[in-house]
This record gives structure tokens, sequence and C-alpha cells, in this order.
């Protein structure tokens, strides 16, 4: 039997650039993103959903799919037009004023409903934390939205062929032990960055990302209200937020014979022995 | 008027190769200095990002890009690594393009596949000992024997001549000679087709060079090299013309790596300038390191602008030998000056093996040497303008 074309839908983010000095901004202490990028963690998922997809036909003889969808505002295009670069198939932009201040429950509520509205959907990927908020909330929390089975913090993930239809196999690695998991499809998976090494983009992927087709959805368009998202539809609200102290200076210890001691002692009193 | 603003896809191909520069390329580019190795496994990846097939088309292999596009991707990895640029820039404007502008149809599909996806390295086996610029010093000769060409002679200073992953170089020989009116012997030049498993071929021992430590260069030796007639790439006697093209293009090329390297020594200049105290500011507080490196900008600027210059006239079809020269010339000063500088503002470290601007320093030399002498590029200039 005939598989069924697959549809992965890739879940990135549009997040500050580490290399620049991170910080909130505004009245809500939301993240400013002015200078951004598509988050690191998120090119993990995105390479593996395209190997999942070489692996099995490719697009174009399979007709598998890969597309990337972000909930950001305007500039967070940017970031689905990388991925469209990098390889992915079509994009998705949720772009809403209202959307502004989201958290993980809000974040979550919004991207199951794009996800119900793309349709037919076999696996959703995501990376194993954005590298701004780092809650790893979302991943779960869409699963259970979309009352899927979820993997999380995969670091192998292939597809078993099981003629007509496929099965999702991962492993999880914890601290004392590593855990194979099976699932059928559809999935929600998280991977983490040990699962591949994410491919740049090339000039070829570069020309094509253009005439990629990139669909912009309002709130309105996946059914959802203002008071869903946003401030209003978080859990969560940061009350205050100060900036990290500087580092201060260490503890400099001067061997005078007795070294070793003053090493032990200090470790002690930090308890970490 | 004049727009060097670079439209979307070219910024996003700097952008692209930049971060791949900065990511993949300059934390091994020390080690492989030292070690005087060639850098397999990053020109395997550069390879995967079509690197290689930016100016070819589709039906080639290639990325469908164009020869300024080339340009921008040499400029961001000269910007941290000189030799791995001069791999790239020696694969493809003097290794795979000889083929792509003269080779037939039959010679183009043999090769360009396999050079444009990076698979395989070509190389230019244009310099001698007593010829280069000078072609009338080529010592190399191709005799036709019974439907092969049976090439003899030496070549010097041959960029990805003996990497394990060199198929083929372009080897230009004599091919014939008449003595003029007046005595003197006129030199009929040829460029041939050798694979490098050709029996008599040879790539000798690697140079000790001053700088570019991690580009693979050699000595060749060809004794008695036979390959079928039909090696011959372009006309024959075209040699020297033909050559002369691939110089005048490969020196935008190699103004774009000169630009690359001004700018690197100007970005690690400018960051160690903020960070290093003394006397109680940090260094970039004194007007004496500020005004070197606004000098130093500046000088990575207008030698930018001229390769822009140079090479969308000749994406015009218009003529640019005169501002590929310019651009090489001023491209490699900007190159050895910078990195003076820039060794300077380091200090101490600017005399330590491992930093960068301590490779720039070694590595810029021969920017003023390869692909025409900046002597040939004034003679040049002068020469286009009637003197």
């Amino acid at each position: 039997m005939e598989n069924k074309a697959l549809k992965i839908v890739v879940l990135i983010k549009h997040v500050p650039d580490a290399e620049f000095d991170r910080h909130l901004t505004g009245p809500s202490h939301t993240v400013d993103r002015s200078t951004s990028i598509l988050s690191e963690l998120d090119e993990y998922p995105l390479e593996a959903a395209l190997q999942l997809v070489e692996a099995h036909g490719g697009a174009k003889k399979a007709g598998h799919q890969v597309i990337a969808v972000t909930m950001g505002p305007d500039q967070a295009s940017a970031a689905v037009k990388k991925a469209l670069q990098i390889g992915a198939h079509e994009g998705v932009h949720l772009s809403d004023e209202a959307l502004a201040g989201s958290d993980a429950a809000a974040t979550s509520l919004a991207l199951a409903a794009v996800v119900k509205q793309i349709g037919d959907v076999d696996l959703v990927m995501a990376g194993m934390a954005s590298t701004d908020g780092e809650t790893s909330l979302v991943p779960a929390q869409l699963a259970e939205r979309l009352q899927l089975p979820q993997v999380t913090f995969a670091s192998e993930l292939e597809l078993q062929d099981e003629g007509g239809t496929y099965r999702i196999r991962a492993r999880r690695d914890g601290d004392t032990h590593s855990d194979t998991i099976e699932s059928a499809l559809p999935a929600v998976v998280s991977v983490t960055d040990q699962i591949n090494e994410p491919r740049y983009p090339n000039f070829k992927g570069i020309m094509a990302a253009k005439k990629k087709p990139l669909t912009t959805f309002s709130l309105a368009d996946i059914g959802l209200e203002t008071a869903d998202v946003g401030f209003d539809g978080s859990w969560t609200r940061v009350e205050s937020a100060a900036a990290r102290p500087p580092r201060s200076h260490g503890t400099i210890i001067t061997d005078e014979g007795d070294a070793g001691k003053q090493l032990v002692d200090f470790l002690e009193q930090q308890k970490l022995v | 008027m004049p727009d060097f603003a670079l439209s979307e896809d070219y910024q996003d191909l700097v952008d692209t190769v930049r971060e791949f520069a900065d990511e993949v390329i300059a934390p091994v580019s020390a080690k492989h200095d030292e070690e005087h190795s060639f850098p397999y496994d990053v020109v395997a990846q550069m390879a995967e990002m079509g690197l290689f097939g930016l100016p070819f088309e589709e039906e080639y292999g290639g990325m469908g890009g164009d020869y300024f596009a080339l340009c921008l991707a040499i400029e961001q990895i000269a910007r941290v690594d000189q030799s791995l640029a001069i791999t790239l820039e020696a694969g493809v404007s003097l290794g795979a393009m000889p083929v792509y502008r003269f080779g037939t149809e039959e010679q183009k599909k043999r090769w360009l596949p396999e050079l444009a996806s990076g698979q395989s390295l070509a190389s230019f086996g244009l310099t001698e000992s007593e010829a280069g610029s000078d072609a009338s010093g080529t010592k190399t000769t191709a005799k036709l024997e019974n439907g092969e060409w049976v090439i003899n002679g030496t070549k010097e200073f041959i960029t990805n001549s003996g990497t394990d992953i060199t198929k083929l170089v372009t080897v230009t020989a004599v091919t014939d000679t008449t003595t003029r009116d007046d005595g003197t012997v006129k030199k009929e030049i040829s460029t041939f087709l050798v694979p490098t498993d050709t029996p008599g071929f040879t790539a000798e021992k690697p140079y000790n060079k001053v700088g570019w430590n991690a580009s693979d260069t050699h000595p060749l030796t060809l004794k008695d090299v036979r390959v079928p007639e039909e090696n011959l790439l372009g006309e024959r006697g075209r040699g020297y013309a033909n050559f002369v093209q691939i110089l005048d293009e490969g020196r935008i090329a190699v103004a774009a790596m000169a630009v690359g390297a001004a700018q690197g020594c100007v970005d690690e200049a400018l960051r160690y300038a903020k960070e290093r105290k003394a006397f109680g500011q940090t260094i970039g507080e004194f007007q004496s390191i500020s005004f070197k490196i606004a000098r130093m900008q500046s000088r990575a600027h207008t030698a930018r602008l001229a390769y822009y210059d140079a090479a969308s006239r000749m994406l015009a079809g218009k003529p640019f030998k005169t501002e590929a020269s310019i651009a090489k010339m001023v491209g490699s000063d900007a190159a050895m000056d910078n990195s003076r500088d820039a060794t300077q503002i380091f200090g101490g470290y600017g005399f330590i093996n491992e930093f960068r601007v301590a490779r720039h320093y070694r590595d810029s030399k021969i920017l003023e040497v390869g692909e025409g002498t900046t002597e040939v590029q004034l003679m040049l200039i002068a020469r286009d303008m009637g003197l």
C-alpha cells in the first residue's frame, strides 16, 4: 500500500541574538526583539524534519511537506524566510497585535489553532527550548491541546514504514539511562541539540525561498478571540524584573601551604562537598 | 547613479557565509595553519553549501548564481581564513572556470558537475619559474603524437594541485614556435586538461610558505604525460588569450579576498580596542588607535567599492580589465596595510601565530603577488592610459 505523503509542521521562533546584549523592555517586561534571528535550537527540528523527508522518498517524489510555523510580530517572518532558505517547503506566520505578551499557555493555544487550521498534520516538531524564554513548555502543552501523543527531548528520531502508515521511534536520554519510545502518528515531538548537525542554506535555497508559499494568519483566521491570547489569555504575569547583577570577582586563594584546606573549606561553605 | 547596495539574494548569501565562517571555519583556522594541514572537513561543508558551484548553471551542477556571488562568498571567508578563501577562489575561478568558459559541451558535462559540487578540485597550471604574467617564458611543451598530446615540463606554485580530492589540472604548454622576421621566436600556447591520475604527472612536495599554510600548493612535474587529443581545452593557440581572460576575472575574486582580509583586520582590531585597557582607559579611546582603525575601515570600504565596480562591469558585459587591476591592487594594499596596523594594535599578541591578525599579517603578503603582482597591475593600468 502506498504511504500517505507526510505533512510535518516545525515550530520555529524569532528570538533575540545571543551575541548581543539581551534585555526586557516596556511596562510588561517583554523581550526586546530588535536584533533577532531564527532560534538556533529550532534549526535542529527543522533539520530532523528535512532528514525524515529525505529518508522516505523526498519532498518532490513522495509529496512530503515541511511547513515552518512561527508566531510573532511582523519581523518574525525573517525566521520563516530563513527556514524556507534552509529547506522548508512552506511557511506560516501567525501575526496579530493581540498576541503580544502571550505566555507558554497562550502560545500553545494559538499554535494548536494554527496546526488545526493547516489540517491533516502528521507530525509537529519543536526544539528543546526557545533561547529566550527557555521554558520548554510549549510542545507538551500543544500536544495536550491537540490531544496527541508527545515525545519530548528526542536525541534520535526515525520514521518506521508500516506499509501504508508510519510510526515514529525516538530515543530520549536521561541522566542514568536512555529510553526508546514509539508512537503512532500524528504526534508532537521535541528534539535536543544532539540530534543532528543543522545545514546552512545554499544559494539555490536562498533564491528558491522567495518563490515558496508564505501564509500569514491573523487571530480571526484561526478562530480565536483577542481575550484568548496575549496578556489576557496568559496564565502567568511578570510583576517585576531586574537586570542580572554584574558577575562579582571570584575568591582568590593564595597558596601559603594551606591552599588545599582553604579550597575544601570554601566548597563546604557552598555546600558543594 | 551607481548603486552598490546589495540585493536581498546577495545579502542573504553574505549573511549565511559569514555565519558559516564564524561558526565553522574560525574555530579550526589556527590549528590548520599551525599544522599546515588541508581542512578537508571544512571544504566538504563548503561544498555542501554549494559554494564551489556559485557561478555555474544548474545543468552543470551549479547554484545558478554569478561571479559576483562567488566574490561575496570569498570575501566573507577571507575575513577569518585566507587559506580557505584561496582554496575556493582557485578551485572555482582558476580551476573550474576555464572548463566552463572554453570547454566543449562534452568537456563541461564531464568535469563541471563534480567540480561545481565540490567533490573534486581542479587547479590551474600556468606559472613556471620563468613564466607567469609573461607567458613567453613558458617552457612546458605539448606535442601531438598518434592522436595524443605528450606534455613535458614543470609548473610552480600551483594551488589545490595535490589534495586527495584534486582530479584535474589545466596546463598551459607551448604547442608550436615560429620565428618572426626580426629573428625572435613566437610561441604558440595552448591549454590542456590533465587528469591528475595520468601517468607521468606528479604533484611534488608542498612548499613551506610564509602564509596560506592550510592551502595546498605544489610544484608539478609533467614527464611524458599523454592525454587524448580531445583534451585540448579551447582552440589550439588560444591558450594565452584564454588564460588572460581567466586572470582578468580572477583578479576581481582576489580583490574580494583582499577586502575580506582587510575587513577581518578591522573587525578584530575594533573588538580588541574596546576591550584592552591601558593607562586607565580602553586603548580605543586613544586617538592614535581610533584614527588608525578609522583609516583601516576606510581602506576596506574603498577597496570593496572598487571590486563591486569591477564585478558589476564584468556582469554587464562591459570592459572591466583596468577596473579589475585597480581593485586587485588597492585591495591587496588594504589587506597588507590593515594587517600591519592590526598587529600593531594587538601589541605582543599580534606577533603570536595563533592570533587571527598575525595570520592575516603573514597571509596578506601573497595578495600583492598572486594573480599578477602589484607591478603588473600598475603596468596594465598605465598601458590602458596610453603610457
